[in-house]
């Protein structure tokens, strides 16, 4: 099975006719995900290019399609308080892609978001797949396969190259979760590797971090303690200088806290097969399996 | 987004945070004007970089006459100040900021900035000001006092008081530094700051609690609401090909390797530099062209690469997900027949269509090496510059 998107999730889609909302709701579509809706203010009781009802407002959306899953592609400037829009309709679960959004607004969102019951996913992540399912998100479906390993990252297509690692060796996935790039997220490694843990129809773990913060360090630490399933973990940007945001907001050396050496030791320490070389991953996934 | 210290202490001063007077020159003839206006029988002349580790490095100096303020401004100006912060190549210094000498009591240290494990700002202080607080924080943290803030709140009244009073202050010196720290708080917050730093925040014999020396950085994705931030940006300041590539609005970041390098996401940039050393050299760049990855933004990806004088061989990785490989080839193709490419190329290309995608590569005419994947990629690419 899968965790977050399973066959339930009724899904809208938050700026469904912007460009990038327009775009991958048909991708998504496509993919034969559950999408029941999308919202646009003003453009209320019209239909998307994709046929699907567009409503001025979450609530709205939420009462006439008992939507409980949202994937926001609304600018940055709109994009917390999309979130906030989310949460008090009573969404489960936000999706948000949007890239950029100004530290300071989800610092003000955050403290709410964790006292609901409303999951956040991102900002500027690529989204949740699981294979044969659905995706919600930008990822290109294709490359995955139903199966059972589950996928943890920060990035996009680095994700997608350790799912096409996976896929190549005949290792599918059971949801792949794209947690974001951005300083602040709603869903950090921890608790992502919580519920992947938890699921009984994931068997190994792959857990992709990057230099900055300490994430992958306290995912760690519940690893060793809790985790019986085989996890497989890199830390991208092993060859970054301190001090030098390498693209994404989070992924910054600073104070000497968050380089690659401390979370690969961390995760050694747990007893996670870490890998080197971003060409490994799937072959120590196989490995760490038997 | 780093500025000034001149500049971040005139932030300060809009917050009613007490600075030292002084003045910024990039003229050393100006120096000994501004000493008789400054009044105090020693200045100090600060070499204004953006790089820390100033003092160590001769960048900071102090004078006693009108004579020795020019002459230090004259010998400041134009050097090239090396710390720890600028590389080895060090920093070409255009001005000098000129204060006012004082007499220092104490030296502390102030800080806020994201705490990024509670997702909240910190305010954090130190008796130990003046020093490294990176080392500070390694060897004694216990002298670090931290006070986190509710986002939604900002620095409460009470929080301010106590972080004075743990600092040891007392009577008006503590109220000032209540009221130092509060008005701190609203800096960051109002101006979307990643950091504020005060190192140090000293008292003075003379009744003060000022800021003798402030650092200010700023959360890019908050610069489209300050319509006044971004004329404080030096350009002087950042590496010209990174300049020159945030005008493509490509993510460049200049390392000092051989092996240039092409990548679309940040993620898998940085994954490419990694095995480019784990293979056995080591990258000249990060440069993330994003999600589209258009004949445009690789012709530009190539330029900047090349204009790296340090570049012996380019490796071209893209992961083709909603874009199609075969469009990012021919966009490949067109671009190095616009650009001399006079170094090896490798071309990784998967994902949607990889193989037509390789078909083109091969048939283009153009010299370059295919490689099928991540690890067969960085391996050519070094095999390639090593021949």
């Amino acid at each position: 099975m899968a965790v977050l998107l399973t066959e339930n999730n009724k899904i809208i889609v938050q700026g469904i006719t912007g460009k990038e909302g327009s775009f991958h709701t048909a991708q998504m579509l496509e993919y034969g995900t559950k999408l029941v809706g999308g919202v646009t203010p003003g453009k209320g009781g019209q239909e998307s290019e994709h046929g699907l009802p567009i409503f001025n407002s979450v609530k709205d959306a939420v009462k006439e399609t008992g939507a409980d899953t949202t994937v926001i592609f609304v600018p940055p400037s709109f994009a917390a308080d999309a979130v906030i829009e989310a949460l008090n309709a009573g969404i489960k679960l936000a999706v948000c892609i949007t890239e950029g959004i100004p530290v300071k607004d989800m610092a003000k969102i955050i403290p709410y978001v964790r006292n609901s019951d409303m999951k956040l996913i991102g900002p500027n992540c690529p989204g949740i797949i699981s294979p044969g399912i659905g995706k919600i998100g930008i990822m290109p479906g294709f490359i995955h396969t139903p199966g059972k390993i589950g996928v943890i990252s920060r990035s996009g297509t680095l994700t997608y190259e350790a799912v096409g690692q996976l896929s190549a060796l005949g290792l599918g996935q059971s949801t792949c979760i794209g947690i974001g790039g951005d300083p602040i997220i709603g869903l950090p490694h921890l608790e992502a590797v919580k519920l992947m843990a938890e699921d009984p129809d994931t068997e190994g773990i792959v857990m992709i971090g990057e230099i900055g913060g300490t994430a992958e360090e306290e995912a760690s630490v519940y690893i060793k303690q809790n985790v019986k399933k085989p996890v497989v973990g890199f830390i991208a940007g092993q060859t970054a200088p301190p001090g030098r945001r390498m693209g994404h907001a989070g992924a910054i050396i600073s104070g000497g806290a968050g380089t690659a050496e401390t979370k690969m030791k961390a995760m050694s320490d747990a007893g996670i097969y870490v890998c080197e070389s971003p060409a490994e991953i799937g072959l120590k996934m196989k490995e760490a399996l038997g | 987004m780093k500025i000034h210290e001149y500049q971040a202490k005139e932030i300060l001063r809009k917050y009613k945070i007490t600075v030292p007077n002084g003045e910024v020159t990039e003229n050393p003839s100006d120096a000994g004007a501004i000493y008789n206006k400054l009044g105090t029988p020693v200045v100090v002349v600060k070499a204004q970089i953006h790089a820390g580790g100033r003092g160590k490095g001769g960048g900071v100096k102090l004078a006693k006459s009108e004579t020795e303020a020019e002459e230090l401004a004259k010998q400041i100006i134009g050097m090239n100040l090396v710390t720890h912060q600028t590389g080895p190549e060090g920093k070409e210094v255009l001005r000098v900021l000129i204060e006012e000498g004082m007499d220092i009591k104490h030296e502390f240290y102030a800080g806020i900035t994201l705490d990024r494990k509670q997702s909240k700002p910190v305010m954090m202080v130190s008796t130990e000001g003046g020093m490294d607080i990176e080392e500070v924080a390694e060897k004694t943290p216990d002298k670090i006092i931290k006070e986190t803030i509710d986002p939604n709140l900002g620095l409460l009244p009470n929080q301010a008081s106590y972080l004075s009073y743990a600092l040891g202050l007392e009577g008006d010196y503590a109220k000032q530094a209540r009221n130092f720290f509060l008005g701190l708080w609203k800096a960051y917050d109002n101006e979307d700051a990643s950091l504020v730093e005060i190192n140090p925040l000293v008292t003075t014999g003379d009744g003060r609690v000022l800021a003798l020396d402030c650092k200010i950085d700023f959360d890019d994705n908050a610069l489209y609401r300050h319509a006044d931030l971004p004329e404080l940006r030096d350009l002087t300041e950042e590496d010209p090909l990174e300049v020159e590539a945030s005008k493509y609005h490509l993510n460049y970041v200049r390392l000092d390797g051989a092996i240039g390098c092409m990548v679309n996401g940040a993620g898998l940039a940085m994954a490419t530099m990694d095995i480019i050393k784990y293979a056995g050299s080591s990258p000249a760049n990060f440069l993330d062209v994003g999600g589209g990855a258009n004949p445009e933004t690789v012709t530009n990806g190539f330029k900047i690469i090349l204009s790296d004088k340090n570049v012996k061989g380019i490796f071209v990785n893209i992961f083709g997900g909603i874009v199609r490989c075969d469009r990012i080839a021919n966009g490949i193709v067109e671009a190095a027949k616009n650009v001399d490419i006079n170094v090896p190329l490798v071309v990784r290309l998967a994902g949607t269509n990889a193989e037509l995608a390789k078909e083109i590569l091969e048939n283009s005419g153009i010299q370059m090496i295919v490689a099928n994947d991540l690890k067969d990629g960085a391996e050519k690419i070094v095999g390639a510059i090593n021949n």
